[in-house]
C-alpha cells in the first residue's frame, strides 16, 4: 500500500531568481539565475543531473512549446526532459514529477525548474487567451481577480458578514504581505503599505481593489532533487531537508456545475492539504506546521486557504488574519518572504519559490526575515480559478521532523 | 445621407437652423370606441385570427435632451424632437437577441405555442447569409422541421407576413410566429437619430382565442424610394419628406387603406384605432383626415417613450391598438415603404396576453450610445484585441448548449447539470449516458456569488459575472446583462436573456450566448412581501454542513 514520498526525497539545492518586471532579461536568463543558485548551493557538477521537469505556464508568451528552452537556456548534456503544466500551479507540478521519479529510485540527481516571462504582454495583469474553442462559445472570459472575487462575495454572504469586515481582514493580508516583501531582497514589491492605502485603492474586480491582488513578475526557481542517503554523502556537513508530502487535487467539474459547493472555499486545497497532512503525518496542521507559503494571488484566496488548509477554524479566518496569527511574528507566519502579493507570480515559477523560502528558512538563511525555528513548512500553489482549478500541497521539512 | 453641409440643406434628416419637424403629433389612442353594429363578441375556441401580440424594448432609453446637448453646436433643429427617450439596444443586442425575446415573451402568453412557421422580419438583420430566422428559432427551441424565412429590406415587410398569414384561415392547430426587430443606426445628429428607436414585436397567428380577427388586407408595391440603404451602408439617405407625404403616404398609402376599407365593405368612419407608423410629421394625421378616421383613433407610436422602431413598429403600434381597444373595436394597421400594405382586424374579447413594456432605465451618456453602436472608437486597450475566433465546428457540435441552453438532468439521480456530459457530475451518482436534455433558458435562478469587474475588457464596464443556481438545480458560471453596478447580490433573482456574447471583428462574426439578468418582476414581488423574501434569502444562503465538516476533518 502507497503512502507517499514522506522523507524518500531531498533537497540537495535550491536557486530562485529576483522577482520582478526584469525588463532585461529573457527567461533564458532568468532561468540560468535560478540554476547558477542551485548548482552552487548543491555543490555538485552539472553532469550529475540525470533528468530535468520543466514549468512554464503561459508559454505562448515566452518560451514555447516542450523542454526544450529548458536544456538549451542550462546547455544540459542531452538529458531527459519534460515539460510540465498545470496552471499556476505548475511550479509545484515540476517539484511533483522531479521529487516522485526520485523516489521511484529512476533517477538519483534530477532538476526542477519553473519559469515564467510574463512582462512581454504590453500591458499589466496575466495575458488574456481562449478558454478552449467549446468554452469560449459560453464561458465569460472572466479574469483572474473576477474569478477570485467570487470568493469575497459568496465568503461574506455564507458566514454573514459585512464586506467591510471582511475587507478589513484581506487588507490586513495585504500589509502583512508587504511587510515581508520588504525584507526581502529578492521580491517584487518591497514597499510597506497600509490598511489605509489598501481600502482606498482603486477597486480591480469588487471587492477586490488594487492592493488585493498579487504581483505579476518574471523570475525563475529550481530545486535539485536526491535521496536522503546521497545527500548526507555529498554534504556530510549540512542539514537534510526532505520532502514530507507532495500531493495535487484536480476539479472535475463539481464545484462548477453541481449545487454543493458553497462557492467560499477551495475544495481542492482541503483535499489535497488532508491527504499531504496524512501522507507527512500531521495531525494538527496549525500546531504542527512551522510556517506557510500559500497560494496568496488575492488577498480573499489567503484568507479563505487558512480554513481550507485547517490553520483556522471554519469561519474563524478572519478573526485569526486580524489577531495576526499569520504575520511574521504571529503563531503560524504565512508568506514569510513576501508571498505572490510581493515576492511576485511568475506563474511557472511560483510552486518552487514558496518550497525555496522554507528551504531557507530551515538553513537560517533567510537573513531579515528570518523565523525561529522552522521544522516543517507548507506550501500550496492554486492554479486557476476558485470553481476549477489544480490544488498543490508540499510539506518539506528536516529530515526526520 | 449627410447632414450638416452649410449651404446644402437635405431636408430628410437635416435639423441645422431649423425646426424641421416641429413637433410630432402622436396620439394616444382612444378606449371609449364605439362599438360597430357587427361585433361578434363570443369568439370560440378554435377560431384563426391573431392569438397574442407583444413588444420588447430594451431596457436603455436614451435621454433625447442629452443627444440635443451634444448636437446642439451643428444642429439646433433637432430641439422640436428633443423631447422624452428614445429606446436604444444594449452593446449585447441585435435584432436577432430582440426578437428572441420578443418570441420568448409570446411563448410566456401562449404557453401552449406550438410554432410551426417563424417569419423574421427587418431591415437590420446582422447576418447577409446565414438564416438570421434560424438563431432566433435555435433560441426559441422551434422543431427542427419549422419553416422559417428572413423578410426584409421594408419596413413593411413583418406586415405583409403578419396579414398573409392571417388570410391563410388553414385549418392545422399549429401556429405561425412572426418577429420583427430592427437596430438602425442613423447618422449622429441626423433627424433620424432623434426619431428611431430599437425594438422588436411579434404576433402569434393561428387557431385558438384570438385576440382579433382578420378583417380585410390589402397591398400596393410601388418603387417609391422616399429612402433607401445600399447594402453594406450603415446609414439611410432620403428624399424630401414633403414628396413623402404628398406623393408616398397620402396616395399610396390612403389608396390602399381605401382598398382595404372597400374590401370590408367598411366605412373610415368605423375605425377604433388607426395605428400606422409615420417617423415624418403629422403624416399619420394628415392621413387620417384624408380617409376620414377619426382624429381620436390614432394610436400612439410612442415616440416619447420608445421611438420609432422601423420594420418592427407596424407590429408594435398594433400591440398598442389591440391592448386599448374594446370588443368589436376596428383596428386598421398600415405600414409604408416601398408600397404599402393595409391589414383590417376585429378586437374581440379575448384579453390580450402578455404585459406592457416597462418604462426601462434612462441613459443618460450620449457616447455610450455611440459606442454601443461603434460609431465612435475608444480606447479600449490590449485586452480588447482578443482573437474571438469561433470554430464553426464546434458551435454545430454544441449548438443546443449555446442557442439553447441546454444542460443534462440525469435520469439517476435528478441532477440537472451545465453543460451536458456523458457522466454525471453527482459524485453520489456517477451516471454514464443518463442526462436528458435540459433547457435552463427559462428556469429562474439566483446568485451564488458576483463581482464587478474593472479589469476585463467589455464593451459596458465593469464586465459582471457570476456563480449563479437555478431553481431546481444546475449552477452556470454566467456573464450578468443589464444590471447596475451596486445591483448585484448574494441571492438576487435572476432571469435568463439571449444575448451577443462576443464579437469577431476580424471576421465579421458574432456569437451569442445567455446572460442572466435581475428579474425585476420577481424582486419587486418579494419587495412587496418582506416577510417572504427573508425566507427566501434565507434558504439560499449557500451551507452546505457536509462540506462544512470537511473543512475540520481534512485539518486533521
Amino acid at each position: 500500500m502507497a503512502h507517499g514520498i514522506r522523507d524518500k526525497v531531498a533537497i540537495l539545492g535550491m536557486g530562485c531568481s529576483r522577482f520582478g518586471e526584469r525588463w532585461d532579461c529573457g527567461a533564458d536568463d532568468l532561468m540560468l539565475e535560478a540554476f547558477n543558485e542551485a548548482l552552487a548551493d548543491a555543490a555538485i557538477e552539472v553532469g550529475r543531473i540525470e533528468a530535468a521537469w520543466f514549468g512554464v505556464c503561459l508559454e505562448e508568451n515566452n518560451v514555447g512549446k516542450t523542454a526544450g528552452p529548458l536544456a538549451q537556456a542550462l546547455r544540459l548534456p542531452r538529458i531527459a526532459a519534460t515539460r510540465v503544466e498545470n496552471a499556476c500551479a505548475t511550479g509545484t507540478e515540476a517539484l511533483r514529477g522531479a521529487a516522485y521519479a526520485v523516489a521511484a529510485g529512476a533517477y538519483d540527481i534530477v532538476l526542477a525548474l519553473g519559469v515564467e516571462k510574463l512582462k512581454d504582454t504590453g500591458y499589466g495583469g496575466l495575458p488574456v487567451r481562449t478558454r478552449g474553442v467549446a468554452n469560449d462559445l459560453w464561458l465569460p472570459n472572466a479574469t483572474a481577480p473576477g474569478a477570485f472575487a467570487q470568493l469575497a462575495s459568496a465568503y461574506a454572504a455564507k458566514h454573514r458578514l459585512g464586506m467591510k469586515d471582511l475587507k478589513r481582514a484581506m487588507a490586513h493580508v495585504s500589509v502583512k504581505s508587504h511587510a515581508n516583501g520588504a525584507l526581502n531582497p529578492k521580491a517584487h514589491l518591497r514597499n510597506r503599505i497600509t490598511e489605509d492605502d489598501v481600502l482606498k485603492a482603486a477597486t480591480i474586480a469588487a471587492p477586490l481593489g488594487l492592493y488585493d491582488c498579487c504581483g505579476v513578475s518574471d523570475g525563475a526557481a529550481c530545486a535539485i532533487l536526491t535521496t536522503p542517503e546521497l545527500a548526507r554523502a555529498l554534504r556530510p556537513d549540512a542539514e537534510v531537508v526532505t520532502i514530507k508530502a507532495v500531493e495535487l487535487s484536480v476539479s472535475n467539474g463539481e464545484e462548477a456545475s453541481f449545487s454543493a459547493w458553497d462557492g467560499a472555499h477551495i475544495a481542492t486545497a482541503r483535499e489535497a492539504g488532508a491527504r499531504a497532512y496524512a501522507s507527512a503525518g500531521i495531525t494538527d496542521p496549525r500546531g504542527q506546521i512551522d510556517m506557510a507559503e500559500v497560494h496568496d494571488c488575492f488577498s480573499i484566496t489567503e484568507a479563505v486557504l487558512m480554513e481550507d488548509l485547517g490553520f483556522s477554524a471554519p469561519g474563524r479566518a478572519i478573526h485569526d488574519v486580524l489577531d495576526g496569527v499569520f504575520d511574521r511574528d504571529g503563531a503560524l507566519p504565512v508568506q514569510p518572504d513576501g508571498g505572490l502579493k510581493c515576492f511576485g507570480h511568475p506563474i511557472g515559477a511560483s510552486g518552487l519559490r514558496m518550497v525555496y523560502e522554507i528551504y531557507q528558512q530551515i538553513h537560517g538563511r533567510a537573513g531579515e526575515r528570518q523565523l525561529k525555528r522552522v521544522d516543517r513548512g507548507l506550501t500550496h500553489n492554486l492554479g486557476g480559478h476558485p470553481h476549477q482549478n489544480v490544488c498543490a500541497v508540499s510539506i518539506v521539512g528536516r529530515h526526520g521532523a | 445621407m449627410r447632414t450638416g453641409v452649410p449651404g446644402k440643406p437635405s431636408t430628410f434628416g437635416a435639423a441645422q437652423g431649423r425646426p424641421v419637424i416641429s413637433s410630432l403629433a402622436y396620439h394616444v389612442s382612444r378606449h371609449d370606441v364605439p362599438q360597430h353594429a357587427t361585433n361578434r363578441l363570443a369568439m370560440s375556441d378554435s377560431e384563426h385570427g391573431l392569438l397574442a401580440t407583444t413588444r420588447y424594448v430594451p431596457r436603455l432609453r436614451l435621454e433625447r435632451s442629452e443627444m440635443l446637448a451634444q448636437h446642439r453646436w451643428m444642429a439646433p433643429g433637432l430641439r422640436g424632437l428633443a423631447k422624452g427617450r428614445r429606446a436604444i439596444a444594449s452593446w449585447d443586442e441585435d435584432s436577432v437577441t430582440m426578437a428572441v425575446e420578443a418570441g420568448r415573451q409570446l411563448r410566456a402568453a401562449l404557453p401552449d405555442l406550438d410554432a410551426r412557421e417563424l417569419t423574421f422580419a427587418s431591415t437590420t438583420l446582422p447576418f447577409a447569409e446565414r438564416l438570421n430566422a434560424g438563431i432566433v428559432a435555435a433560441a426559441l427551441g422551434l422543431a427542427p422541421q419549422a419553416v422559417l424565412r428572413d423578410v426584409t429590406s421594408s419596413a413593411r415587410a413583418a406586415l405583409t407576413e403578419l396579414a398573409s398569414a392571417l388570410r391563410r384561415d388553414l385549418q392545422d392547430p399549429s401556429s405561425r410566429l412572426v418577429l420583427a426587430a430592427e437596430r438602425r443606426i442613423a447618422r449622429p445628429a441626423s433627424a433620424q437619430e432623434m426619431i428611431f428607436g430599437d425594438g422588436a414585436a411579434g404576433a402569434v397567428v393561428g387557431r385558438g382565442r384570438p385576440v382579433a380577427t382578420w378583417v380585410a388586407s390589402a397591398s400596393t408595391h410601388a418603387d417609391l424610394v422616399d429612402h433607401f440603404r445600399s447594402a453594406g451602408e450603415s446609414h439611410d439617405y432620403g428624399w424630401e419628406e414633403r414628396w413623402v407625404r404628398d406623393e408616398g403616404y397620402l396616395k399610396i398609402a390612403v389608396g390602399t387603406l381605401r382598398r382595404c376599407l372597400d374590401e370590408a365593405g367598411a366605412s373610415a368612419a368605423d375605425i377604433g384605432h388607426f395605428a400606422m407608423p409615420a417617423p415624418l410629421a403629422r403624416i399619420n394625421e394628415a392621413v387620417a383626415r384624408k380617409l376620414g378616421v377619426a382624429s381620436g383613433a390614432l394610436v400612439s407610436a410612442a415616440h416619447e417613450s420608445v421611438g420609432d422602431l422601423g420594420g418592427a413598429q407596424p407590429l408594435a403600434m398594433l400591440d398598442v391598438a389591440l391592448r386599448a381597444a374594446a370588443p368589436g373595436a376596428l383596428v386598421l394597421v398600415a405600414a409604408f415603404g416601398s408600397g404599402c400594405d393595409a391589414l383590417l382586424l376585429r378586437r374581440t374579447d379575448v384579453p390580450c396576453p402578455g404585459a406592457a413594456p416597462d418604462d426601462g432605465r434612462a441613459e443618460t451618456s450620449y457616447l455610450r450610445y455611440l459606442s454601443y453602436t461603434n460609431q465612435i472608437d475608444l480606447e479600449w486597450g490590449m485586452r480588447a484585441e482578443m482573437d474571438n475566433k469561433t470554430a464553426l465546428t464546434a458551435a454545430w457540435r454544441d449548438h443546443a448548449r449555446a442557442a439553447r441552453f441546454e444542460g443534462g438532468r440525469c435520469e439517476r439521480c435528478g441532477t440537472v447539470q451545465f453543460p451536458r456530459s456523458a457522466l454525471c457530475v453527482n459524485p453520489a451518482c456517477r451516471g454514464q449516458d443518463s442526462q436528458q436534455p435540459t433547457s435552463l433558458a427559462d428556469v429562474p435562478a439566483r446568485v451564488l456569488s458576483h463581482t464587478s469587474d474593472f479589469l476585463a475588457y467589455t464593451p459596458n464596464p465593469p464586465f459582471q459575472f457570476g456563480h449563479i443556481d437555478f431553481e431546481g438545480g444546475g449552477r452556470v458560471l454566467m456573464e450578468f446583462a443589464d444590471t447596475d453596478v451596486d445591483e448585484l447580490r448574494v441571492g438576487l433573482p435572476l432571469r435568463m436573456v439571449y444575448r451577443i456574447k462576443d464579437f469577431d471583428r476580424q471576421r465579421g462574426f458574432r456569437r451569442y450566448f445567455w446572460k442572466a439578468t435581475p428579474d425585476r418582476v420577481a424582486i419587486a414581488r418579494a419587495a412587496a412581501q418582506p416577510a417572504e423574501e427573508a425566507r427566501a434569502t434565507a434558504t439560499q444562503a449557500p451551507l452546505d454542513p457536509a462540506q462544512a465538516d470537511v473543512s475540520t476533518t481534512g485539518a486533521n
